[in-house]
């Protein structure tokens, strides 16, 4: 209940400072000023989306009891309005409190991350899987028990880049073969790389995971919502680290299969 | 009669550059420690001006991406082992002999190897630069396959860490020895200002955490040119071991540039509130703990290599854990501000910012704890902004705080109170510009180290770069303070401050070339 209403209250500040920001720096490009996580649209985003107001919630009523003593010491105990030092060097009573207090807030935090750590770990039950190849710099997708499989790879032309053209919406982060998934079905990803370490990453989806050589990594997905959302490799992989972006495109079913069959007849 | 002669001897200040050279005065060395990490300050600085204008808006202007990620990549490596390290060995060198009545640091000529392996470890990080291939480009964390792709730039950085991890070893041996062995009569373990304590426990950390990077890169180093396959995994090697031996050190390691800040805040805000520290057992326990903790707690910064789910829940646990001692030194010093009768003097403006923005950067920390909300936050920039609230908001403000409570004493001369104003609320204002609105760019999912960005992230990225070079610029006050503060201006007296706890403030302003050649008697 109060976790909420301060859920609520962290929200509001969060969109009052991005306003504040706007009014001080007039649109340029396409003003955005997103302030927070992505919208989520599966289970686990959203489960990260929820732990993450509710941290933010605790840490910012801190941060604000922390600046009010400093704050209210600094205006009232100033030599200039004639303090007198007081000569004090411990409290037993507020040590410990200090000490008791934060310790059960941490307990409070970790029963939830704790459970949402179990849902996102429990890659059993999965209803097809994609297995997943970071390369220098693109990915490779295989939908393994599909035979389909296929190269992903940053589809913005060089020219919007090096600023000879205009940038598109999408700049960036646009590929010329989307990574297709059913609505509602649970999706296993195993990551793997071929040269060096890649992290596979769409915030709406929930977290990254590596992508590292010789190792596979998993991960699991369902997509609660049709679309098309967008991330980008994560970890930092050379040169081109900053375009290789990944676009996942949720469809219903029949969709789906329809994509499939294409894809098979392209061979 | 012996004596005199003797005294004589002491008080004669060799002169020219053999006297910086060939040093082994605790003071000399301090101060060629302290410009050193000036030098390297600004150094970095520079290269992460370079970084921003780059940012300022997406796609690329200014450099190539390889270039870019050499200079986010060379930045950290300045700013962390040239720029904060040396920075807190030279006021340990300086303070710590004045701090506890030592004539000198325990091994003096040992002393002078440990910085003047410096210069050459610096330049060949900046001249990996200009070879082919280019410096380093994996981050600062050189994380292999990446790294082992690099030139002879990489190479060039395994020996610049070698050095300069010899250069900490010997440096902490140094201050080890001083401080257990050449406290003056009466001054026990539980009697030391914090800041020895904090140094003791921060030189305890080196000695554990460097050898094991020294050995992390030698292996990279074996692995690129002598046929080992640690971390190659076609020949059976395996890329996250390293990641764990490299946090392993990197881990102690941020501590390691913590703590010396937290010692110093530690002498300034009882100074400036008039009042003793509070809880000063407290604090002692809670650096200890916090420095017990830093070796547990590693795989935080890797929770998405794909650990089993009890790795990822235990190192949860333990980092959850660190919230608790550092509490306690933040709610000690707001309770030595608590009816005081302060003032507010550059020192203490230092003091406080530090304070409130580390706190910041403290519970953003804790948020990163939380592993399934850290899927989501690394490798972002909301980690950017977080490490730069503790490290530059921590570290470096409280490495300022130190510069102008003690320059009065280091120079005999008061510093340009005006000046110092200035250069206190530019660098804060300019890190907050630059650095809170990355908080909103990692979150809303703009990565780390890439040199373009999408157009959503646009806006953000202009208000950080602007920040940025606020805060670069206002650093050259700070070159003007210093050097104004050598050539003259008001005497100070051996105090400085209103009755500071200490025995740095019995001695003169400046203090002679050689302090407590008799030990003072501690009560």
């Amino acid at each position: 209940m109060i976790v909420s209403r301060l859920m609520q209250l962290t929200g509001k500040v969060l969109s009052v400072t991005g306003i504040a920001g706007l009014w001080i720096f007039p649109a340029n490009v396409q003003a955005e000023w997103k302030v927070n996580l992505q919208r989520p649209i599966t289970e686990i985003a959203r489960v990260q989306y929820d732990l993450h107001m509710m941290i933010m919630a605790i840490i910012t009523v801190i941060a604000l009891i922390v600046f009010a003593v400093m704050f209210y010491s600094i205006i009232r105990f100033r030599k200039s309005k004639g303090a007198q030092p007081a000569k004090f060097t411990h409290s037993t009573k507020a040590e410990v409190l200090w000490t008791v207090i934060p310790t059960l807030i941490l307990i409070g935090m970790a029963v939830p991350s704790t459970k949402a750590l179990l849902l996102m770990e429990d890659t059993t039950e999965s209803d097809m899987v994609v297995k997943v190849t970071g390369f220098q710099w693109g990915w490779h997708y295989d939908y393994m028990e599909e035979n389909v499989s296929f190269y992903s790879m940053l589809a913005t032309p060089q020219s919007q880049i090096t600023g000879s053209e205009t940038k598109g919406e999408n700049y960036l982060l646009e590929v010329n073969n989307h990574l297709v998934l059913p609505l509602g079905k649970k999706v296993r990803f195993l990551l793997t790389a071929k040269d060096v370490i890649h992290a596979w990453w769409v915030p709406q989806l929930g977290g990254k995971k590596d992508a590292i050589p010789g190792f596979i990594n998993e991960m699991w997905v369902r997509a609660d919502e049709t679309g098309i959302f967008r991330g980008q490799c994560a970890e930092l992989c050379g040169k081109d680290h900053g375009y290789m972006p990944i676009v996942v495109e949720v469809v219903d079913d029949a969709q789906y299969q329809a994509w499939l069959e294409g894809r098979r007849n392209q061979g | 009669m012996t004596s005199t002669v003797a005294d004589h001897h002491h008080d004669e200040v060799p002169k020219g550059i053999t006297r910086w050279l060939f040093t082994t005065n605790h003071k000399d060395i301090g101060t060629l420690y302290l410009w050193f990490a000036f030098i390297m300050f600004l150094v970095g600085g520079a290269m992460s001006l370079i970084i921003r204008t780059e940012l300022f808006q997406p796609g690329l202007q200014v450099v190539d991406p390889h270039f870019f990620n050499q200079m986010t990549t060379v930045h950290a490596l300045v700013m962390v082992f040239g720029a904060v390290m040396p920075g807190f060995v030279g006021f340990a060198n300086w303070m710590i002999p004045m701090m506890i009545g030592a004539p000198d640091m325990a091994l003096p000529r040992l002393n002078n190897w440990s910085f003047w392996l410096l210069p050459p470890a610096a330049l060949l990080l900046i001249i990996s630069l200009f070879v082919p291939g280019g410096g380093p480009a994996a981050g600062w964390t050189l994380y292999p396959p990446l790294s082992s792709q690099g030139g002879m730039g990489v190479d060039f950085t395994i020996f610049t860490v070698h050095l300069l991890g010899m250069s900490s070893i010997l440096g902490s041996i140094n201050i080890i020895a001083t401080i257990l062995n050449m406290r003056a009569p009466g001054m026990t373990l539980m009697k030391m200002p914090l800041f020895v304590w904090t140094w003791l426990i921060t030189a305890f950390l080196l000695l554990a955490a460097i050898p094991v990077f020294a050995g992390a890169v030698t292996m990279l180093l074996t692995d690129r040119h002598f046929g080992t396959a640690f971390f190659d995994p076609a020949g059976g090697g395996d890329p996250v071991l390293f990641q764990h031996i490299f946090w392993f050190f990197g881990h102690p390691e941020v501590y390691i540039l913590i703590l010396p800040a937290f010692g110093i805040i530690s002498q300034v805000i009882p100074t400036f509130s008039r009042k003793p520290l509070f809880g000063y057992t407290s604090m002692v326990f809670a650096s200890v703990g916090i420095a017990f903790l830093s070796f547990i707690v590693w795989a935080h910064h890797m929770y998405t290599v794909g650990m089993p789910l009890s790795g990822e829940l235990f190192f949860m646990y333990a980092t959850m854990l660190i919230a608790i001692p550092t509490g306690v030194k933040i709610f000690n010093w707001l309770a030595t501000m608590w009816r005081g009768s302060m003032t507010f003097e550059t020192p203490m403006l230092y003091a406080i910012a530090c304070v409130a923005l580390f706190t910041v950067g403290g519970l953003t920390g804790l948020t990163m704890s939380i592993t399934p909300a850290d899927f989501q936050y690394h490798d972002t920039y909301y980690i950017v902004a977080h490490f730069h609230y503790t490290i530059f908001a921590g570290s470096v403000l409280g490495m300022l705080a130190g510069v102008y409570y003690w320059l009065p004493k280091w120079t005999g001369h008061m510093y340009d109170e005006t000046l110092g104003k200035w250069h206190f609320w530019l660098t804060v204002i300019g890190f907050n510009i630059t650095f809170f609105p990355q908080h909103f760019l990692g979150l809303a999912g703009m990565p780390r180290r890439i040199p373009d960005y999408a157009l959503q992230f646009a806006d953000f990225n202009q208000v950080s770069t602007i920040g940025a070079f606020i805060m670069g610029f206002a650093q050259l006050i700070l070159l003007v303070v210093v050097v104004k503060a050598i050539r003259g201006g008001k005497e100070a007296s051996s105090e400085v401050w209103e009755n500071p706890e200490g025995l740095e403030w019995t001695v003169p302003s400046p203090p002679p070339y050689h302090t407590f050649a008799t030990p003072p008697q501690v009560r």
